[in-house]
């Protein structure tokens, strides 16, 4: 809502010496929010009003060109050149003497031109700054309109020096989407008297009433009013206040019955519609649409409607949407010179849905979804009508029209000390009434509880708890003190949060960068993972109105948003990059759909089971993705580059950060490269895959050969145990290396499994410490060779106990049929 | 050598005149202090402290003195081998000093060579900002809670008073979820989590909830379709807004310094009354010290306690949300909300591996 302050005075006595600033602050204070402060572009010098005496016309130029006679108060008139053609002798114009300096640094000067010295210019609204038209200068007013005289200082009637605040309204406060209902609250929020406009006691029309009209859906209208007028000018031009005031409201002006009803609507809140009364034929019902309906609405598009659309029709059908759009059919023309004037009130889910149906968020439509005072309707007719009469000559015909079938608004409890309860501010019983009746709500304080009627305007106010807002906000927030108080013992993190940041802290400490990334994934970043048509990945979550058609779905997996951001890392010049992410993952399905019962009480739990039944999980991940290389290339030599290992040891980290243990074993899944894909597991349970990224995935996201991945479903480990503290023997250890000849297929995890299983309670620790192919061995083969730790917990081992150890583990390699002791 | 009881003579004990142990001394001092190095302080060695040494054929003649001058004499002998010793010693350190110093200085490295041989990584500062947060309010007793970003419609708009045609349901901007009776959204804010958790809990509750949140709005330097909240939640008896301003104000502290506090306009939310947003004094603000908006909160909407099976005569609760990016932006200097969702790896690790 843009409010001009010049308009704004008009209601509001804002006390003298009030800034700008002052306002903004009040409108903060208000809860109605300042979104900017639009000032006017600076006019300095002499600009006064002129009233044109004589025109002469140039022809013998290449354009027509006039030479004005122009009346600026002094002596004797002013002689100025002037291209534009769209006044006459006696309209009042707005001159720029010499001297002015007009927005944009234009200064003003006497000079010579097509052959006449100009002594001045006559402005255009353009070259004003206060709008866009530049069809042609500024009319003030013909002859005989109602306009200062000659010499006055033009700033003031421009509106040059109206700031305009533009607020962003709340939804609960439909009627601070006018100049009445914000007069209303600055008045409250000033302490300065002020005037309401609607205030205003229709005449007593009389006659027929003004159209024959039926209100088929009283639910959806309790109050359709109308009223007819007659003799209207068509070619009459709205006043230039009241184009000023739409042009800084944001509204554009088409016509004078236009902009009235559109001057009305910001004025008091109410939005109006003015039919062409000649283009609408028989009695006019308010109804909903019918099955196959359809409407051409005033923006030109014809519309298909719903049969919860409401529409007002006449005896050809739709002749407009109603709260949100008129129809084309009855448009105001250039011709029109009988006008049906509407205001009526309807229900606001009804409006919201039709405006969200049709994509037609228009100001009517906004104003009725927040609330719209229903008690203006007629008031709005009558000071339509008064501009009417007064801009454009029309007459009120017959009577009005008012079909009111609202039903009176109860009464809402409210304890009178509830809202020094609610805000810890201890306010009197006089004080919460006072201010209950400042919002304009009927306060019957001799019962208690307080009965109080909300006024017709908020129809937000419902609840007690509404009523204690007014009551602490008018009163001010800042009253409220800060009192820390007293929550009962907690118990920290859960396990699963603290596995969580742990997770992140680990792959930080060890070289990987965060990389959180949108979850949004399409078919194609999938097709790049070389996925199979049955992947379960591809089953994924769809967006309804995904920001981008390319993206629609929800991310099932962690990494095409990682390999994108590796990617961009990558084009911005990095070299070696090293990436993780974490975070949840949204695989498809089928679903059964959430049921959405009502608001009145906790659902049954029954319904609350199936509501939180039908949310499907979101598993938790954790990637990594690395290029480049591990270890960057420095003095100290050659660089190590990033490889299949690493993102191995990545998920190795993850476990042990969340204390479970982690067992490796060959596998084979999209993306990763067939020969290089580790299959992560914790006892029997598959939790991800780490290695390295298959040659042509590499190649379709364009990414450096050997790029290599992890990614773990985090909610697939298991809860960590309490860890046990193992004995620590102070007995000395004995070393054994001993190395095995395998075959080249064997795994050298299951041959640590065999060592470990063969050296029992005496072996400390077994590390495998050297990998080797090549002469003497056979081919086929390789050398894997271990470091052994024994050692016993209560005494020095002997050279036989430890021979016998050695022994052992040699047999269970060999009985496993893994490899030989080599010689 | 002279006996003990042999007669005294003069001649033969010559050298334990004072002058003969004095030109001894000084003779060792200056061979000890013009032998070089230690070699050469070996080689000098016995010809002052060795057997055959003046000082140690000085002490041999000690018998030979009557016990009248034996006495005298002694102290002289002793005092000359000290005097020896010592300057031994004292000539030992010294050259051994220089020794070490010497191989150490030989082992001189340049102590400003990096070692950047394991790279450094970082946590996002999203997270490690989030996990502050989280951790103040761990610090007050609350817990954390979680909630699903898939989330039932239910729980993120008609639980918390945004009816189906409430303007506020059209002006969150919500990403909806195929196929259209799905009845999930992404949520768009965190407030579900309040719904859950007193779905789930029952009162005194006092949790924060932080987490992604979903809006329809084009990435730009000041929006993000995906972005980041925490929620906080306190239901208890006797709750009251300025138990909701003292929580903040101390969130304020923690966060953005002792001087910190916050202010609040009068705002709506339909699962808050009275609602308010609020603004915090942030003194370090790179630009000078100023108020920066930053959450809402509210008392929570009775009607909100009642459709989670709350009753609302016995409990009252405040709620209230933040932004985390927003924080992020101005406690960090931030400019560029793409900055902070691109993933740029000179951007995260800028804030180090832990804040």
């Amino acid at each position: 809502m843009r409010v001009p302050i010049g308009w704004l005075a008009e209601y509001v006595d804002v006390p003298a010496g009030t800034s700008v600033e002052d306002l903004d602050t009040a409108f903060v204070r208000l809860g109605l929010e300042v979104e900017e402060i639009h000032r006017p572009e600076e006019v300095t010098g002499p600009l006064v009003v002129g009233k044109v005496l004589e025109i002469e016309e140039l022809t013998q130029f290449k354009k027509p060109i006039r030479y004005c006679q122009v009346d600026v108060g002094e002596e004797s008139p002013r002689g100025i050149v002037c291209g534009a053609r769209n006044f006459v002798v006696g309209d009042t114009v707005v001159v720029a003497l010499p001297g002015a300096v007009l927005p944009g640094g234009f200064a003003i000067a006497a000079r010579t031109t097509y052959d006449h010295v100009s002594d001045g210019m006559i402005c255009s609204v353009r070259e004003l700054g206060v709008g866009e038209d530049h069809a042609g200068i500024l009319v003030l007013g013909a002859d005989g309109s109602d306009v200062p005289p000659p010499g006055t200082p033009a700033g003031p009637v421009v509106g040059l020096e109206d700031v305009v605040i533009e607020l962003a309204v709340t939804p609960d406060r439909g009627y601070c989407l006018s100049m009445r209902g914000i007069a209303r609250e600055m008045g409250t929020g000033l302490a300065a008297p002020w005037r309401d406009p609607g205030a205003l006691t229709p005449p007593a029309w009389s006659g027929e009433p003004a159209w024959p009209v039926t209100v088929a859906d009283p639910e959806r209208c309790d109050r359709f009013s109308m009223l007819a007028m007659e003799g209207l000018d068509p070619t009459a031009p709205s006043p230039w206040w009241m184009r000023r005031r739409l042009a800084q409201a944001g509204v554009r002006s088409i016509s004078l019955a236009v902009d009235v009803t559109n001057y009305v609507m910001l004025e008091l809140g109410q939005p109006m519609h003015a039919f062409d009364r000649d283009a609408v034929t028989g009695p006019i019902a308010v109804r909903l649409a019918r099955e196959g309906e359809k409407l051409t609405t005033l923006d030109g598009s014809v519309r298909s409607l719903s049969t919860d659309d409401l529409l007002i029709t006449d005896d050809t059908g739709p002749i407009g949407l109603a709260a949100v759009m008129g129809g084309a059919s009855t448009e105001i023309g250039d011709a029109t010179t009988s006008v049906l004037l509407e205001a009526a009130h309807w229900e606001p889910t009804g409006v919201a849905r039709t405006a969200r149906r049709h994509r037609l968020p228009s100001e009517a439509a906004k104003r009725f979804e927040r609330g719209v005072d229903p008690e203006m309707t007629v008031v709005a007719l009558a000071r339509a009508a008064e501009l009417l009469a007064e801009y454009g000559g029309a007459q009120v015909v017959g009577g009005v029209v008012d079909i009111d079938t609202r039903a009176p608004r109860p009464s809402i409890p409210l304890d009178a000390a509830r809202p020094a309860q609610v805000s810890g501010v201890a306010y009197t019983g006089a004080q919460v009434v006072e201010l209950l009746e400042a919002v304009g709500c009927d306060v019957d304080a001799t019962s208690s509880p307080l009965a109080v009627t909300p006024p017709s305007w908020r129809p937000d106010l419902t609840d007690p708890a509404d009523l204690v807002e007014e009551v602490v906000r008018l009163a001010g927030y800042d009253d409220i003190p800060s009192v820390l108080p007293t929550a009962p013992p907690g118990r920290g993190l859960t396990d699963v949060q603290r596995r969580r940041r742990s997770i992140g802290r680990t792959l930080a400490e060890a070289g990987y960068v965060e990389a959180p990334s949108y979850p949004f994934v399409g078919t194609p970043a999938l097709d790049a993972l070389n996925l199979a048509e049955d992947d379960d990945r591809r089953q994924v979550v769809l967006v309804r109105n995904p920001l981008s058609e390319e993206e629609p779905a929800l991310r099932t997996t962690l990494l095409p948003g990682l390999l994108a951001s590796l990617a961009r890392n990558l084009s911005r010049g990095q070299r070696d990059v090293a990436l993780f992410e974490h975070g949840a993952v949204f695989p498809g399905g089928v679903r059964t759909s959430a049921p959405l019962p009502g608001v009145d009480g906790r659902p049954d739990d029954e319904t609350l089971a199936a509501l939180l039944g039908a949310v499907p999980a979101q598993p938790w991940h954790v990637a990594v993705a690395l290029a480049g290389n591990r270890e960057p290339r420095g003095w100290w030599g050659q660089g190590r580059p990033a490889v299949w290992a690493d993102a191995v040891q990545a998920a190795r980290l993850v476990a042990a950060a969340s204390g479970v243990e982690l067992t490796v074993r060959a596998g084979d899944r999209a993306p990763w490269h067939p020969g290089r894909c580790a299959e992560l597991l914790v006892g029997d349970t598959v939790v991800g895959y780490a290695g390295e990224l298959h040659p042509r995935v590499c190649a379709a996201l364009e990414l450096p050969a050997r790029t290599s991945v992890m990614e773990l479903d985090v909610d697939a480990l298991p809860a960590a145990e309490v860890p046990v503290g193992p004995p620590i023997s102070a007995f000395p250890p004995v070393l054994l290396d001993l190395a095995f000849q395998v075959d080249e297929s064997v795994p050298s995890a299951l041959v640590q499994e065999a060592i470990t299983a063969g050296g029992g309670d005496l072996l400390e620790r077994v590390r495998l410490f050297d990998v080797y192919a090549g002469p003497p061995l056979d081919a086929g083969t390789r050398s894997l060779a271990f470091a052994l730790t024994l050692r016993a917990p209560d005494r020095t081992l002997t050279g036989e106990e430890a021979a016998a150890v050695r022994a052992a583990v040699v047999t269970a390699v060999a009985d496993r049929g893994l490899g030989v002791l080599r010689g | 050598m002279s006996g003990a009881n042999d007669p005294y003579d003069p001649k033969q004990v010559a050298a334990l005149s004072p002058e003969a142990l004095d030109d001894a001394v000084t003779a060792a001092q200056k061979a000890f202090a013009d032998a070089g190095d230690l070699e050469a302080l070996a080689a000098v060695r016995p010809a002052h402290l060795g057997d055959r040494a003046p000082v140690l054929l000085a002490r041999r003649e000690l018998g030979a003195l009557p016990p009248a001058a034996r006495s005298d004499a002694g102290k002289r002998v002793n005092a000359a081998r000290v005097a020896v010793t010592d300057a031994y010693a004292a000539r030992l350190a010294e050259l051994e000093a220089e020794r070490d110093a010497r191989a150490l200085a030989e082992e001189r490295v340049d102590v400003t060579l990096p070692w950047d041989r394991t790279p450094r990584g970082a946590r996002h500062p999203l997270t490690t900002l989030t996990d502050r947060i989280a951790d103040i309010f761990v610090g007050m007793g609350y817990e954390v809670a979680d909630g699903p970003e898939l989330e039932a419609e239910w729980l993120n708009f008609d639980a918390l008073n945004i009816g189906r045609d409430h303007p506020a349901r059209t002006m969150m901007d919500t990403f909806f979820v195929a196929p259209e009776d799905s009845g999930l959204v992404l949520r768009t804010h965190t407030s579900p989590v309040q719904a859950r958790t007193m779905l789930s809990r029952t009162p005194p509750i006092y949790v924060v909830a932080p987490g992604r949140v979903y809006r329809t709005d084009e990435l730009d330097a000041t929006h993000t379709p995906v972005f980041h909240q925490v929620e906080g939640l306190a239901v208890d008896r006797g709750l009251t807004m300025a138990h909701l301003r003292g929580t903040l104000d101390h969130l304020a502290r923690s966060l953005f310094g002792a001087d910190a506090i916050t202010r609040w306009r009068p705002s709506y939310f339909p699962f808050t009354e009275p609602s308010a947003e609020f603004d915090v004094w942030f003194p370090e603000h790179r630009d000078g010290p100023r108020w920066v908006e930053w959450g809402g909160c509210g008392m929570v909407n009775p009607r909100v306690l009642v459709a989670c099976g709350i009753d609302p005569e016995e409990y009252s609760g405040f709620a209230f949300g933040m932004g985390i990016e927003r924080a992020l932006q101005f406690r960090s200097g931030v400019g560029d909300m793409r900055d902070i969702v691109e993933g740029d790896v000179r951007f995260t690790t800028s804030f180090g591996v832990e804040q």
